[in-house]
């Protein structure tokens, strides 16, 4: 009996040694691969442009506010509303706009420089945004409180990370051109944020009165979308001559 | 006694693992803790109770008490091993164990890998297994079973009776499987209206939610109807019976309730009190039935285990002569 009971013994406390070992959470630090350097075969002399807004008919929805009182840490954070329809001066913000068609095979450089999704006010900030595939995204987390990072792409892999304290981060490089791939805080269930995945530079989201610009466009017709949280999506084509910045409108309906 | 007792209080702890399994399915907190078997890296026993919010207070609840089942279903299984003489019974604590540790797993894999449907459903499954098993064990280690149900002779040979108990319990069980299928693929609204589907007693148009969440509804009609004829034919034959009156008639009051929870799961947009209910409920359905059906099969299941010539350990010499008497 004893000649099982000792390894047995053991066993057991090596696994609760490694289970004590791993606690106080942990820092989470992926390192992005390196992107493959790429010449910009943009020509800043011929390049153009495009500027418009987004605009909305129809009364959406009021904000509700949010019953955040599962994380006291949140509900000390002040009263927070839904986020699904933000409008100002009739235009409607939080729309992701891109190049959907158009760019034909030309490859662009990934920018080293990440781009940030914080987890502030138990909200993320910013809610819509974009990035370039094998471009570093750094999830932060600014609460005092736990936040779990849960990404649920189609073409892409899905991850979920917990970020337990204060000031952890974690970079995460999404490999595949998605639009749009989900987070979702699966702690606070009211938290949700979107990232439109690209091989190209060429995105906006409608801020304020649903504005956008997206400069830098080569000479070219392209298939332009506009994505909306709810509203779906809505496409365009534009042509762009040199040095032209093309105004365009994208109208949701409710 | 005391093993009965502790049996009945490792069912009771089960019913409340489902519950809290269930509550976590219901408030979409399955991936808020995403690590395990640490919890965001804390060993689990020793996660601050201070950052029990928000989902978490659901999937970590779910995985403290999974382990607490566990353990008493370990010590169950020793104590089994220890001071019951019937084999089968004893093989029954092995089988629970063995069952409880794949359950865990299966709860570990499903966070690990994202909540894959199959595997959500395995484990949503398995833990109504779990729980039949903790009823069979504690029906099977009580005085009553043990005595024959002393003062009234051995249950009859009535194999109508074994045969549609059996049924109803078999087609609980599926109805349990159909059930979880439908809250795992999120097809629990997918008809939104009740009794009638879209206005109508067939639903318009099809699509695999639909037919899933149909299928639960005609399901709950095919064991409603089952449990009647099994609780008529005991109330027809067996009426001086109370080992079966008693599980029949509370067959139909657990079917009533959990048919009752699931129209208000739906009326109330899958409540997650009112949606955890109504998977508990199943699963004291699925007991309930599970007890009818071993009761009628009392003397066949002894005479499969062999396990006749022990009836003197449990005095049954004593009521078979008095039943004889009768005779």
């Amino acid at each position: 009996m004893t000649t099982y009971l000792r390894p047995c013994l053991a066993l057991l406390l090596l696994v609760l040694l490694g289970s004590i070992a791993c606690g106080g959470g942990s820092s989470e630090n992926a390192a992005p691969a390196p992107a493959a350097a790429v010449a910009d075969p943009v020509n800043p002399e011929t390049a153009g442009g495009l500027k418009g807004s987004i605009k909305l008919e129809g009364t959406p929805p009021a904000a509700q506010t949010i019953n955040r009182r599962s994380d006291p840490y949140c509900e000390q954070q002040g009263e927070a509303k839904t986020q699904n329809f933000i409008v100002s001066n009739g235009g409607l913000e939080n729309v992701f706009i891109y190049v959907k068609d158009g760019l034909g095979d030309m490859k662009f450089p990934v920018p080293t420089m990440p781009v940030v999704l914080d987890q502030h006010g138990c909200t993320y900030a910013p809610r819509v945004f974009g990035i370039q595939a094998g471009q570093p995204l750094e999830i932060l987390n600014s609460d005092e409180t736990l936040h779990n990072i849960h990404a649920l792409p189609m073409n892409n892999r899905e991850f979920n990370r917990g970020q337990a304290l204060k000031g952890l981060k974690h970079t995460h490089v999404f490999t595949t051109a998605e639009v749009m791939v989900p987070f979702k805080c699966d702690v606070h269930n009211w938290m949700n944020a979107w990232v439109g995945v690209l091989n190209h530079p060429f995105y906006a989201v409608s801020g304020s009165g649903g504005a956008f610009d997206i400069q830098r466009l080569p000479p070219g017709t392209y298939t332009i979308e506009a994505w909306h949280e709810k509203l779906g999506t809505q496409t365009q084509t534009v042509t762009i001559g040199p040095k032209e910045t093309k105004e365009l409108s994208f109208t949701f309906k409710l | 006694m005391r093993l009965h007792l502790y049996a009945v209080l490792v069912a009771l702890s089960t019913a409340v693992l489902i519950f809290a399994g269930g509550l976590v399915t219901s408030t979409g907190s399955g991936l808020s803790v995403p690590d395990w078997p640490t919890t965001y890296g804390w060993f689990m026993f020793t996660f601050p109770l201070d950052k029990m919010v928000g989902g978490i207070r659901f999937e970590h609840t779910h995985r403290l008490i999974a382990s607490t089942v566990g353990f008493l279903i370990l010590v169950l299984a020793v104590w089994l091993r220890l001071a019951e003489p019937r084999q089968w019974v004893r093989r029954l604590g092995y089988i629970v164990l063995g069952a409880v540790i794949t359950q865990g797993i299966l709860g570990g894999i499903t966070v690990l890998w994202f909540l894959p449907d199959p595997i959500s459903i395995a484990h949503a499954s398995l833990a109504q297994l779990v729980f039949c098993l903790t009823i069979a064990i504690a029906l099977t280690t009580s005085p009553g079973w043990k005595r024959a149900y002393a003062g009234r002779g051995p249950v009859p040979n009535d194999r109508i009776l074994q045969q549609i108990a059996t049924a109803t319990t078999v087609l609980v069980y599926v109805q349990i499987l159909v059930g979880a299928t439908m809250r795992h693929t999120d097809a629990g609204l997918a008809i939104p209206d009740f009794p009638l589907a879209f206005g109508q007693l067939i639903p318009p148009s099809w699509d695999p939610k639909i037919a899933i969440h149909f299928a639960h509804r005609v399901g709950a009609l095919v064991v409603t109807t089952f449990a009647l004829a099994t609780t008529g034919h005991v109330f027809y034959h067996h009426r001086t019976r109370p080992e079966l009156w008693r599980p029949s008639a509370l067959l139909l009051v657990l079917i009533a309730l959990q048919i009752t929870l699931g129209a208000l799961t739906v009326l109330s947009h899958k409540h997650y009190i009112i949606n955890s209910l109504h998977v508990v409920t199943g699963a004291s359905v699925l007991a309930t039935s599970l007890v009818l059906t071993l009761r009628t099969r009392r003397g066949s299941l002894d005479a499969l285990a062999g396990s006749s010539g022990r009836d003197e350990v449990y005095g049954l010499h004593r009521d078979v002569r008095h039943a004889r008497g009768h005779a």
